[in-house]
């Protein structure tokens, strides 16, 4: 064909599988210097506006983390399905359900103490998150029905609900806005740092990250789906039960993506809203895919992502670059990144192929 | 009102169709679809030539697909996380351009007289089948004869054959003489030209504008058209009429002034689509080989 052949490198590099994400995400930033240019902004003086409004000072720092924290565990959860290769992309809807359930409980908590009231609070919305994954799951078990769609279809069903549901019955009385009424004080999240937003949801967030670590590394189970994605057959065939497996990876996915959706409730907008989120669940499974569905690559993207998003924003309002940049920059990330990884498991040779 | 509303499910799914009938799953549709909207906007717009838009996003389509193509039958990519990454990226580019390009004229959005519709005279004065069939937009026309043209072309011509013969089994192929990284391109360059044109449609004839959320989620209900029609061009007009039909029934339902959110009835195209890939989800037979990625040296 060319003038080059793939061949296949046959001991993987370490240094090249840490070095891709990295570069491969530099190749984004300056692909992406090309539509800013085309805006009328100088790329430099943009990504230095990018820079400073996520990492500059204390509240930039603090509004990244806050932005951290619901990246975070969405990565957490399409990297659990993805394991196992079930293709959740529904993420954003788990997200929603699980929003929307703590609510329910949250508005009523008035007389519950904290100390109870949020783990329950908890509770309610990983259920939330979870069931709402178990139809695309079961969908696919039971009738091989391809989960990418439902669980698709299912965000923009989910968001429906909730619009219909705070324009119409759970509007909230005192302000006439399409929100839930406001959550009980017990139910908040308490504020970690002062003078800033960044709320016990991100610590929380860690911590799932932490418990999501041990659970695939350290757990029969975490063992059992990194087998299923491996090799299905293989696995079938090792006596795993696979198909119970692959419900359960699914629903915990869901139900992390619905802790998502509790922070935002209850560390954030203190209502259930319609815009919990504004696409958290997708660039969750750029975050999955970056991070390699390992842990601490996931933590380390959601970073990045964060400061992508939070830096994005701040350099819209200083140099009036439109925001839709950043979400195309999150798909040059991404693909970037496919490419990377290519080159992290077959050379270039020059030459001809050889028959 | 129906066959309007699924003139674009017939343009992406049929695309679709070829290109996961050789063994590839397009998920970047969507991206294609607003990217094709955006840029034949742009271009219609600007040009004052709506023709010219049209042609702009089926150009468009075809870079979109040489990308695809390039990322999940040259690099192997997984197909999922290629698609998604390309709509995703198509998602953000295609209103940036779109802002960046134009500005608000005094707070109203820039629009251009869609497309009118073409009567075909006597035919379209046959009462009620006349006005259904017979007096729509060209690009209408031009996607129900696409419909047998597929057909024709996947199942009649030599290229159909290797084509579908990719996607059953690539290696076999090969070993025919097939060359897969072609096909695979050509099938790529299809799905990502039409989907661009059902985009444009969307842009240029449907609303005369270009908004955020203009598809919506339509790229998606493609995809599982395609499982719907059983990858057979036919059953895809079915489909599309169907749930056009369905869109059209839900837009005049919210004006009856039922007590029924709204948000209700936008659900419904979606919650049908799946119960539809349920429904049929027990006789689908998919190519054989979609999702499987193809390496040379294997």
């Amino acid at each position: 064909m060319a003038f080059f052949t793939v061949e296949k490198r046959l001991l993987p590099s370490r240094r090249l599988n840490i070095a891709a994400p990295i570069v491969s995400t530099l190749v984004a930033l300056v692909i992406s210097a090309v539509p800013i240019y085309v805006g009328g902004v100088n790329p430099l003086y943009g990504y230095g506006e990018l820079l400073y409004g996520a990492l500059g000072d204390k509240l930039a720092i603090t509004e990244t983390f806050v932005l951290f924290a619901p990246l975070l565990l969405c990565g957490l959860a399409v990297a659990l399905a993805f394991t196992c290769k079930f293709w959740n992309i529904g993420a954003e809807g788990q997200l929603y359900s699980g929003g929307l359930f703590a609510s329910f409980f949250a508005v009523y908590a008035t007389s519950i103490p904290s100390v109870i009231a949020i783990p329950a609070m908890l509770a309610v919305g990983f259920l939330g998150g979870a069931g709402w994954a178990a139809i695309p799951a079961i969908l696919k078990v039971k009738l091989k029905v391809d989960e990418v769609v439902t669980t698709l279809l299912g965000n923009w069903i989910m968001t429906y609900a909730v619009e219909a549901l705070l324009f119409g019955p759970w509007k909230n009385p005192a302000t006439g806005w399409p929100e839930s009424p406001v959550i009980s004080d017990t139910t908040k999240f308490p504020i970690l740092i002062a003078g800033s937003r960044f709320h016990f949801g991100i610590i929380l967030a860690l911590l799932v990250a932490v418990v999501f670590y041990i659970i695939v590394r350290k757990t029969k189970w975490g063992f059992e789906l990194l087998g299923i994605g491996g090799n299905q057959t293989a696995s079938y065939a090792a006596g795993i039960n696979v198909p119970r497996q692959i419900i359960l990876a699914a629903i915990v996915s869901g139900g992390i993506a619905g802790l998502a959706g509790v922070g935002q409730v209850a560390g954030i907008q203190f209502h259930m809203t319609t815009d919990l989120s504004p696409g958290y669940g997708y660039t969750g499974v750029i975050i999955a895919m970056v991070g390699a569905l390992n842990p601490i690559g996931v933590v380390l993207a959601s970073f990045l992502l964060a400061v992508v998003v939070q830096g994005t924003q701040a350099m819209h309002r200083a140099t009036g670059v439109p925001w839709a940049l950043a979400e195309g920059m999150q798909g040059i990330i991404l693909l970037c990144l496919l490419v990377g990884i290519f080159f992290t498991k077959y050379r270039l040779k020059q030459g001809r192929r050889r028959s | 009102m129906t066959l309007r509303m699924a003139t674009p499910l017939i343009y992406g799914t049929v695309g679709e169709t070829f290109s996961e009938r050789a063994g590839i799953l397009n998920l970047g549709i969507e991206g294609m679809m607003l990217m094709g909207a955006s840029i034949g906007f742009l271009v219609g717009f600007t040009t004052g030539d709506l023709w010219l838009g049209v042609a702009a996003a089926a150009l468009t389509g075809l870079v979109l697909g040489l990308v695809m193509a390039f990322l999940t039958v040259s690099i192997g990519a997984q197909q999922h996380v290629a698609g998604l990454g390309l709509t995703i990226a198509c998602s953000g580019f295609s209103f940036y351009i779109y802002r960046v390009s134009v500005a608000n004229v005094g707070g109203v959005a820039p629009h251009v007289e869609p497309f009118a519709t073409i009567p075909i005279p006597y035919l379209s004065q046959i009462p009620i089948i006349g006005e259904v069939l017979f007096n729509q937009h060209a690009l209408a026309y031009i996607g129900l004869i696409l419909v047998p043209v597929s057909a024709f072309v996947l199942f009649r011509t030599r290229f159909g054959l290797s084509l579908r013969a990719v996607g059953e089994n690539p290696n076999a192929a090969a070993t025919a003489g097939i060359d897969v990284f072609k096909m695979r391109y050509i099938s790529l360059i299809i799905a990502g030209v039409l989907s661009a044109i059902g985009g444009a449609w969307l842009s240029l004839a449907q609303s005369g504008m270009f908004l955020p959320g203009l598809t919506q989620g339509r790229g998606w209900v493609c995809i599982a058209l395609v499982v719907f029609a059983n990858w057979m061009p036919y059953r895809v007009l079915g489909g599309a009429i169907l749930f056009g039909g369905i869109d059209a029934v839900q837009l005049s339902l919210q004006g009856v002034g039922w007590n029924i959110p709204y948000q209700l009835f936008l659900m419904l195209p979606y919650v049908l689509t799946i119960v539809a890939l349920v429904a049929v989800s027990r006789r689908a037979r998919a190519p054989a080989a979609l999702l499987l990625s193809y390496k040379r040296e294997d």
